[in-house]
């Protein structure tokens, strides 16, 4: 197996020029996407193809290698995040995708056995530099996890819980801030009237937007989601798909997901690892339609995974 | 078919049933058998009258209360010398609480049922209740003032209460004068003579500071002079007034009221007075202070310095242990050294805690209260001032004795905290330590609670090592008072364990100290039960704000 994969060179570049996808709201896109799935038809329609090339590039990691103790977790992955794009990590369990999302914020750091080689830039920066401030670069990069989390607090406290860390208390910007950042996720309506409440009193879809308006709640530039809808019934993944839609306008998203159809819906770049390594990334309408490798080929139409 | 009923598990569910309904007898048992001698105690019992005959044949007046009947086999009773005609298997035998200590030189006294000629229970009969010597029981024949009669017979007994009603609001302010105000002067009056020997082991004595000095000690001594003469007026008030008693058998006693605590006459009384009686002892118990060597009296101070000495001991084992145990569950790196930590930690709470008071007496108490005197109080010595034990210095060793529990249980608290809660604040930007500080500590807070609960429980019950290290029969002074600082860690205090066990072994009238032990041990129950009540309506609280760990 080869060890790096130069991106974009198995894809022959489209003519077609990068645009924003403003032809129609993004309800109406994604239950498109919802009714038709895993269909080129409904690719093409929704999002314009796009190539890397064009893109300005947020998140880059460079030939990164990752051991659990003995154990290698990651082979020299090597690839480029355009910013304000939903980048989806798919492939089977246990082929590093988490890790590999984790390795953008640091979580990794928190494992007490782990060794990481190369470099993950963000704007150009390596994260892994001896004098990064790692709490400041997760404030950069904000991380939804597969199970809500939501603090045992009011919805207010818990939306308010990163700014409090940076220091702000005035009332009126928190105030503001949560209110403005509760509305990102779509959960305003629902919570408004009672947002001294604890916040495990929501539903699972509701603590999962809470948690995605806590992260959004401190402005980062990367957003990553570690299958944020995995533990969720199909209304909440609904709405979970719709929210990222939307926050991709502000924000780069990056998705762990192990549902091929979400990742179609909401991706525009598509990363295919298996036994920890990027076998294939490109265009999700190109990934899914004409699979550069045989082994992307075999994991999504179902053969092994 | 025993082998279908062995399946089915319902020998299993019998066992577990069994085992819990034992345990729950126990406890229950053993709280109604301390609630019913230790409540009875105080329930003014009937006074008989009896006409008694000796063994000598001589027939003689017995006053007293019942309290206690016993058989006696009538072997045993021929072997003690008893002679009986008649052949009966057993005797029945009373024993009577004759007080009058200071007439007859005892109590109590057995006597033999069958012995009884007869028996009265006059409605005269009066009980007094004396600061010294014990109770009294026998007639009111008159009431003097200053050695002359002013009522006898009927009119006696409404003038006696009049005249101690007095005297009691008369001994109140005598009580107030002496350990309120001119204990505050003399603890002044030490602080002065302290001042004066420090700025003289500071080479700072000279002409103006002790012109100073001086006349600040006048000041007090003008004060306490003044008290003084109050102080004799009162006395000479007090003593006034006397009862004359006539007890059984016809000697007659002359009783000062100064030395009177209350009079009643339990034969004439109805149920309600009998009821307020009761409720004035048991109130009377709780709040004053002890007499006559601990035997009768109060427990206040008992009390007070075992709730003192906890709530101190939990202010210090709470802040050590939690700290003890984030540093061991997030800080320091699992492995080797952190389980020879924790199994030392465990092993600590299983050392006897009179080791724990021999340990506390020798570091706490010795080097470091004697380092404190040397260099902060060296003006006091050679009287020690933290270098002798005291109630700072029982709190440190009993909170030493819990920290184990403390940290164990924060410990698991920590541990049940999800990972997922964790991630969430560090992915925020959250450092670590603001991690903690926001999020897992208080989440871990109802497991601190309920190591503290256990703390709690532990030290509130725990005699052995107090004695070695703070706590005494009987402190002249609470621990807390008016004169700044008004919390004197230094001091000495009494503890409601030391006091049963003190009562219960060290008095000189065990059998009039029996019912103070069980009224003791369940004031203890019910203090270590009220502390623990405290706690746990804590823990709630903090539970119900905190609860996420299901998911």
């Amino acid at each position: 197996m080869m060890n790096t994969n130069p991106i974009g060179s198995q894809e022959q570049p489209h003519a077609l020029p990068v645009q924003e996808t403003v032809e129609t709201s993004p309800q109406e896109a994604v239950s498109r996407h919802r009714t038709h799935g895993v269909d080129s038809a409904s690719l093409s329609a929704a999002k314009e193809d796009k190539t890397l090339q064009d893109e300005e590039i947020c998140i880059r990691v460079e030939d990164l290698n990752l051991f659990y103790g003995e154990k290698q977790a990651l082979f020299g992955v090597t690839m480029q995040m355009p910013k304000q794009r939903v980048i989806a990590y798919i492939g089977p369990s246990g082929c590093g995708k988490s890790t590999l999302l984790r390795c953008i914020n640091r979580m990794n750091d928190l494992v007490d056995s782990v060794k990481i080689q190369g470099q993950v830039l963000l704007d150009g920066n390596n994260i892994y530099h001896p004098s990064v401030n790692v709490a400041d670069l997760r404030r950069r990069v904000g991380m939804v996890f597969q199970k809500p989390n939501p603090f045992p607090k009011s919805i207010y406290e818990n939306v308010a819980y990163g700014l409090r860390i940076q220091g702000i208390n005035d009332r009126r910007t928190l105030d503001e801030t949560v209110e403005s950042a509760l509305r990102g996720a779509a959960l305003w309506d629902e919570v408004k009237d009672r947002l001294n409440d604890n916040a495990l009193g929501l539903s699972g879809g509701q603590q999962q937007r809470l948690v995605i308006a806590r992260a959004i709640a401190i402005e980062p530039e990367v957003l990553l989601l570690d299958e944020p809808a995995s533990a969720l019934d199909p209304i909440s993944t609904l709405k979970i798909e719709e929210l990222i839609y939307e926050l991709k306008e502000k924000y780069t998203i990056v998705i762990v997901t192990h549902n091929m159809q979400q990742a179609a819906r909401v991706s525009d770049y598509t990363a295919f690892l298996y036994m920890g390594e990027l076998i294939e990334f490109g265009a999700t309408s190109d990934l899914f339609t004409n699979p550069g490798k045989k082994q992307t080929e075999d994991y999504i139409t179902g053969r092994y995974g | 078919m025993i082998r279908e009923w062995f399946k089915s598990g319902s020998p299993w569910i019998w066992l577990n049933a069994a085992a819990v309904s034992t345990s729950l007898i126990l406890v229950f048992g053993l709280l109604a058998m301390i609630a019913v001698r230790g409540l009875g105690h105080f329930w003014p019992a009937a006074v008989v009258e009896l006409a008694y005959q000796e063994q000598n044949g001589q027939q003689q007046t017995i006053i007293g209360e019942i309290s206690d009947t016993e058989a006696m086999s009538a072997q045993r009773a021929r072997d003690a010398g008893y002679q009986f005609s008649d052949a009966g298997d057993t005797l029945l035998q009373y024993l009577i609480k004759t007080g009058n200590r200071d007439l007859t030189g005892m109590d109590f006294r057995w006597v033999l049922a069958k012995n009884i000629l007869q028996q009265d229970y006059p409605r005269e009969i009066m009980v007094v209740e004396r600061r010294e010597w014990g109770n009294f029981y026998g007639y009111l024949a008159a009431v003097k003032e200053q050695g002359k009669v002013v009522a006898s017979g009927p009119q006696a007994w409404p003038e006696a209460q009049q005249r101690l009603e007095r005297v009691l609001r008369i001994v109140e302010q005598i009580e107030d004068l002496e350990k309120k105000q001119i204990g505050a002067i003399n603890y002044d009056l030490e602080k002065l003579r302290l001042k004066k020997k420090r700025l003289q082991l500071e080479e700072q004595w000279n002409s103006d500071t002790e012109q100073q000095l001086a006349m600040e000690k006048k000041a007090y001594e003008k004060q306490y002079a003044e008290l003084q003469t109050e102080l004799v007026d009162l006395y000479s008030q007090i003593n006034r007034d006397s009862l004359l008693a006539k007890a059984a058998g016809g000697r007659e006693l002359e009783i000062p009221l100064t030395k009177v605590v209350r009079i009643y006459q339990p034969n004439a009384m109805t149920l309600l007075d009998k009821i307020a009686h009761y409720l004035g002892k048991g109130w009377e118990f709780l709040s004053t202070d002890p007499r006559e060597a601990n035997t009768e009296g109060g427990v206040f101070p008992a009390i007070f310095g075992t709730v003192m000495m906890v709530l101190i001991m939990s202010v210090i084992v709470t802040p050590f242990g939690v700290i003890a145990a984030v540093y061991l569950r997030e800080y320091a790196k699992q492995g080797f050294v952190t389980r020879l930590i924790r199994i030392a930690v465990n092993n600590l709470a299983g050392v006897p805690s009179i080791v724990y008071g021999v340990f506390g007496l020798g570091f706490f108490v010795y080097i470091l209260g004697g380092n404190i005197d040397h260099l902060f109080f060296p003006e006091a010595l050679p009287s020690p001032t933290f270098g002798t034990p005291g109630l700072l210095w029982a709190s440190i060793t009993l909170a030493l004795l819990t920290l184990p529990v403390v940290i164990v249980s924060t410990e698991e608290g920590l541990s049940r905290i999800p990972k997922s809660i964790r991630e969430g604040s560090l992915a925020l930007g959250a450092t670590k330590l603001e991690t903690l500080w926001r999020t897992v500590l208080p989440m871990a807070s109802p497991a601190m609670m309920t190591g503290l609960i256990l703390a709690v429980a532990r030290a509130a019950g725990e005699v052995a090592p107090l004695m070695l290290v703070g706590v005494v029969k009987l402190a002249p002074t609470l621990p807390v008072d008016g004169n700044f600082p008004f919390l004197h860690l230094d001091r000495k205090f009494m503890h409601l364990g030391f006091h049963i066990y003190d009562v219960g072994f060290q008095s000189p009238n065990v059998e009039a100290a029996r019912p103070l032990v069980y009224a003791t041990s369940l004031l203890l129950v019910a203090v270590i039960i009220g502390l623990n009540l405290a706690a746990i309506s804590i823990r709630n609280r903090l539970r119900e704000k905190y609860r996420s760990l299901e998911n």
